[in-house]
C-alpha cells in the first residue's frame, strides 16, 4: 500500500482534474502547488470544486446537515495533525454538543522549530485551509473563525490576509459564511498548544492554563472552542468534497489518508512532502534526493518525540502502527535525520537547555525538572557528571514528567529518556572521557531563540 | 467643667483604650512578623508549615478584634470627643485630628487586608496579593498615631513595648529582604530605604515631638481640654 | 461517588503544607512542590483533604467528586 510520497518540488505541471473527480492518488493537499505564492481563489475553486456548505435552512436542518459532516469525518478516521493525533470528529462532536455558540480556531501558530508544513500550507494554499476551517464551523454551529499564525511568519500572514480579502469579495462564498478574521501568535513553543492559544486570544498569556474547564467546553471568550491544526482542516476541506472511502483509499487501515511531513538533515532536497500514512522513511528520503551524508539516527515527532537508531531505520514505515515498537510517534509530522558526524549527547543536551528555556515557567516541577535534566546532561557531555549521572537521569525524568500544566515537560522528558537509550554508548563514552571531537561542531538540530514573554514568573519554591 | 473631670481622673474607657490599642500594635508586629515567616517558608518540626500559617492568620484576626475593641472604647470615651465615623474616616474628628487620622487609615488598610484575605477565593492572586502588601504600610502608620494620640506616651511601659515592636518588624523587614537577596533589587532597595528613612524620622522627631514639651497642645488636643496648669507634663501626668 | 485530590501545578507555590495535613496521600518532591497520590479517598481521608484544601494558601489543592465520565486523569488531549 505504499505508494512513492510526492515532493512539495517535484510538482512542476499538476495533474488538473475537473471538479468532480477526486484527485488522484497523490499529491492531495499539495494538489497543484507552486514553487512560490498563494493558489488564488478561482484556481482552488477550479481544481477542487466549490465549496460543499449547506446553505441556510432551519435549525433542525443545519443540525442534521452537521451531524452527517461530522459522521463523515468520523468514517474517514481523520486524526488531528497537530502532534497529539486525536480523533478530529470526536473532538467536533464535543464541540457541538457544549452549551454556547462554538468558535473555531486554526493553529498555524507552528511552534516546534523544525516544522515548515503549516506556514507552507498557508503561504501556498491558503483557501484549502478557509475552506476545511469554515467547513468546521458549519459543524460545529460556529459563527466564528479565528485563524493564528505565528506572528514571526510575515509571508503566511500576508498569505491569509490577501485569501480571507478575496474571500469577501466573492458573493457566493460570503454569504452565510462564518466571520473569519487573523490573528498573530508569539513564536515560542508552548505558544500554540491549545490552551495558551485561547488564553492568548482571550487577552492573557501564550501561556497554557489549568483545564478543566478544556477549550472545547469553554475557550474563547469562554464559548465551546474547536482549535485544529490547520493541516487537519486542510484534509476537512477534501473529505467534505470527496467522502470518506475516498479518505481511506490511501494510508492504512489504523491510520487512514494521506499526511504532511516536513523532513530534515542531511538529504538533498530538505523540506515538505505529502506521504500516504505507512509510506516507508527509505520512500521518502528517496523523493528528496537521497541523502548527503550517512544518518546515524532519526528523530521523529519534533522535540517531543523519539529517536530510532540508524540500524533499526531499515524498513521503518511511517505511521503510529509502524513506529510504536520503536517508541515514537509521527507527532506534527517532523522527521530530522542526524549525520554519523554529529555527536548526539552534545545535540542532545542543547535540545535539552532549550527545552528548558521554553517553558512557560508556571510549574514547579517543570522549571526545576528541566534544568536539572538539563544540567545532568550537559555535565555528562563535559565528562564532569557524578557516576551515577544515568540513575539521576531516570529519577529526574519520573520528577518532571506529568506534573504540569501541560505536556511540554513530558514531551521533553520523553526526548531524554529516548536519545539515553538509543545513544547508551555514547553518553557512556562522555560520561568516562568528556568531550568528544564532535561536539564543537556546528549543531545539526535547529534551536532558534525564541524567547518566551515573562509575564512576572512568581515561582519561588525552596531555594 | 473640665477641671472637675479632671479631677475624678481618667475613666475605665481611657484604660481600654489605651491598653487594647497597645496590645493590638504588638499583635499587628506578631502577625507581620509571622507574615515574613509564612513567606520565607520556615518551619521545625515542632512548628509546622501548617500551624505557622494558622498562627499568623489567628493573629491577624485577634490584632483586628483588639482593634476594634479599641475604637469602641475610644468613642465611648467621655473625654475626648471621638465619634465612631473618625475611626473610619480619616482627618475629621476635633480630638488632635491629623494624628487620630492616622489611626483611622491604619484602620481601613488593615481591614482591606483582612476582608481581601477572607475573600480571597473569589479575586486572582496578583490582586489578593497586590493588597496584602498594604501591611507594611499600614504598620508604620499604627505606630505613629500611637506616639501622636497617645498621652502616656512618656511613660516607660509604653515606650518599651514600642521599641519591642519597633524590633520584631525591623527583624522581620531586614529578614523578608535579605534572603534571595540581590533578587528582585529595586524592590528590596527601596524597602531597605524606606524602612531606614523612617527610623532617621523617627530619631529626630520623637524627642521634640511626643517625648517633648506641651505635645498635648501641639498635637491638636481642644484647648478645652488642656490642663489648666501649664502644660509641662513630667511622666506620669495623665492630661 | 469517591474523592480524589489534585493539584493545579499553575498555582502551587510549594508552600509545603498540604503535605503535612495529608500524608497519606502527599509527599514533597526535592524541589517542595506536591507528589499525589491519586487513588480515590476513604472515610475520614476526605475531611483531612479538605483540610489540606483550605490551608493552601494559593488554593492549589483540589478535592474532586470523580464524575463516572471523568474518571481518569483530565488531560489535554492535543498540544
Amino acid at each position: 500500500m505504499s505508494s512513492s510520497p510526492t515532493a512539495m518540488t517535484e510538482i512542476r505541471s499538476p495533474e488538473r482534474s475537473t471538479p468532480s473527480s477526486p484527485p488522484p492518488a497523490l499529491p492531495r493537499l499539495l494538489a497543484g502547488i507552486r514553487p512560490h505564492g498563494a493558489m488564488a481563489l478561482e484556481e482552488h475553486l477550479a481544481l477542487h470544486g466549490p465549496l460543499p456548505l449547506g446553505r441556510g435552512g432551519r435549525r433542525r436542518q443545519l443540525r442534521e446537515r452537521a451531524a452527517m459532516l461530522i459522521d463523515e469525518i468520523e468514517r474517514a478516521g481523520l486524526l488531528g495533525r497537530g502532534g497529539a493525533a486525536f480523533p478530529t470528529a470526536t473532538k467536533m462532536r464535543a464541540v457541538a454538543d457544549a452549551r454556547g455558540r462554538a468558535i473555531v480556531v486554526a493553529n498555524a501558530a507552528e511552534g516546534e522549530p523544525a516544522s515548515l508544513k503549516d506556514r507552507t500550507l498557508l503561504e501556498t494554499l491558503p483557501h484549502l485551509v478557509l475552506d476545511g476551517a469554515v467547513i468546521a464551523a458549519e459543524a460545529v454551529g460556529a459563527d466564528e473563525v479565528i485563524v493564528c499564525v505565528c506572528e514571526t511568519a510575515g509571508q503566511s500572514i500576508e498569505a491569509v490576509e490577501h485569501a480571507i480579502a478575496e474571500r469577501s469579495r466573492s458573493s457566493e462564498l460570503a454569504a452565510g459564511s462564518p466571520k473569519v478574521r487573523l490573528a498573530t501568535v508569539p513564536s515560542h513553543y508552548v505558544a500554540g498548544q491549545e490552551s495558551a492559544l485561547v488564553n492568548y486570544i482571550n487577552g492573557g498569556a501564550a501561556k497554557p492554563t489549568f483545564t478543566p474547564p478544556m477549550p472545547f467546553e469553554q475557550g474563547v471568550r469562554r464559548r465551546p472552542t474547536l482549535v485544529d491544526n490547520v493541516e487537519t482542516l486542510a484534509h476537512v476541506a477534501l473529505i467534505a468534497r470527496h467522502g470518506a472511502p475516498w479518505f481511506r483509499e490511501l494510508g492504512i487501515p489504523t491510520q487512514p489518508g494521506s499526511t504532511l511531513i516536513t523532513l530534515c538533515g542531511p538529504v538533498t532536497h530538505p523540506g515538505v512532502y505529502e506521504i500516504e500514512h505507512g509510506a516507508s522513511l527509505a520512500s521518502l528520503i528517496e523523493a528528496s534526493g537521497g541523502t548527503t551524508a550517512r544518518v546515524r539516527a532519526a528523530l521523529f515527532g519534533g522535540y517531543a518525540g523519539a529517536w530510532v537508531g540508524g540500524d533499526r531505520l531499515h524498513g521503518v514505515a511511517l505511521s503510529k502502527e509502524h513506529l510504536a515498537p520503536h517508541g515514537a510517534t509521527l507527532g506534527a509530522g517532523v522527521v530530522l535525520l542526524l549525520s554519523e558526524e554529529a555527536c548526539p549527547v552534545a545535540e542532545t543536551a542543547r535540545v535539552a537547555r532549550w527545552m528548558e528555556g521554553q517553558s512557560a515557567r508556571q510549574c514547579g516541577p517543570c522549571i526545576h525538572g528541566l534544568d536539572a535534566l538539563a544540567s545532568t546532561v550537559e555535565e555528562i557531555v563535559g565528562g564532569i557528571a557524578h557516576p551515577k549521572a544515568m540513575q539521576r537521569l531516570e529519577q529526574l525524568a519520573s520528577l518532571t514528567a506529568r506534573r504540569g500544566a501541560c505536556a511540554h515537560p513530558d514531551g521533553a522528558v520523553n526526548l531524554l529518556l529516548s536519545a539515553v537509550e538509543v545513544f547508551s554508548s555514547e553518553f557512556a563514552d562522555h560520561a568516562r572521557h568528556g568531550p568528544c571531537e564532535s561536539c564543537s561542531r556546528r549543531p545539526e538540530l535547529p534551536l532558534p531563540e525564541r524567547p518566551v514573554e515573562d509575564a512576572g514568573s512568581r515561582k519561588a519554591g525552596r531555594a | 467643667m473640665s477641671a472637675t473631670l479632671a479631677a475624678a481622673g481618667p475613666s475605665v474607657y481611657w484604660y481600654l483604650t489605651r491598653s487594647t490599642g497597645a496590645v493590638a500594635m504588638l499583635l499587628l508586629s506578631i502577625a507581620l512578623a509571622l507574615g515574613v515567616v509564612d513567606v520565607q517558608r520556615w518551619s521545625t518540626p515542632r512548628w509546622p508549615r501548617f500551624v505557622l500559617d494558622s498562627l499568623h492568620r489567628n493573629v491577624s484576626l485577634l490584632a483586628l478584634a483588639f482593634l476594634v475593641a479599641h475604637i469602641l472604647t475610644s468613642v465611648l470615651d467621655s473625654f475626648a470627643p471621638i465619634g465612631l465615623i473618625e475611626a473610619v474616616i480619616p482627618f475629621v474628628g476635633s480630638y488632635r485630628p491629623f494624628w487620630l487620622g492616622l489611626g483611622a487609615v491604619a484602620f481601613d488598610l488593615i481591614l482591606a487586608v483582612i476582608a481581601t484575605s477572607l475573600l480571597r477565593q473569589r479575586m486572582g492572586y496578583a490582586t489578593w496579593r497586590a493588597v496584602h502588601w498594604l501591611t507594611y504600610a499600614s504598620w508604620p502608620i499604627a505606630l505613629l498615631h500611637g506616639f501622636g494620640t497617645g498621652s502616656d506616651v512618656k511613660s516607660g511601659w509604653l515606650l518599651v513595648l514600642s521599641v519591642l515592636c519597633a524590633a520584631l518588624v525591623a527583624a522581620a523587614l531586614l529578614a523578608r529582604v535579605i534572603v534571595g537577596w540581590p533578587e528582585h533589587l529595586r524592590v528590596r532597595g527601596a524597602a531597605l530605604g524606606g524602612a531606614g528613612a523612617f527610623s532617621l524620622f523617627l530619631a529626630l522627631w520623637l524627642p521634640q515631638g511626643p517625648l517633648g514639651s506641651e505635645w498635648a497642645r501641639r498635637s491638636g488636643t481642644p484647648t478645652s481640654l488642656l490642663p489648666h496648669a501649664h502644660a509641662s507634663t513630667a511622666g506620669g501626668s495623665k492630661r | 461517588m469517591s474523592h480524589r485530590v489534585r493539584i493545579n501545578p499553575i498555582t502551587c507555590e510549594a508552600h509545603g503544607m498540604c503535605a503535612e495535613l495529608l500524608p497519606e496521600r502527599i509527599t514533597l518532591d526535592e524541589w517542595g512542590y506536591p507528589l499525589l497520590d491519586e487513588t480515590p479517598l476513604h472515610g475520614s481521608e476526605v475531611e483531612h483533604a479538605i483540610r489540606a484544601a483550605r490551608a493552601c494558601p494559593t488554593f492549589a489543592l483540589l478535592v474532586q467528586r470523580d464524575r463516572s465520565s471523568r474518571g481518569e486523569r483530565v488531560r489535554s488531549p492535543a498540544r
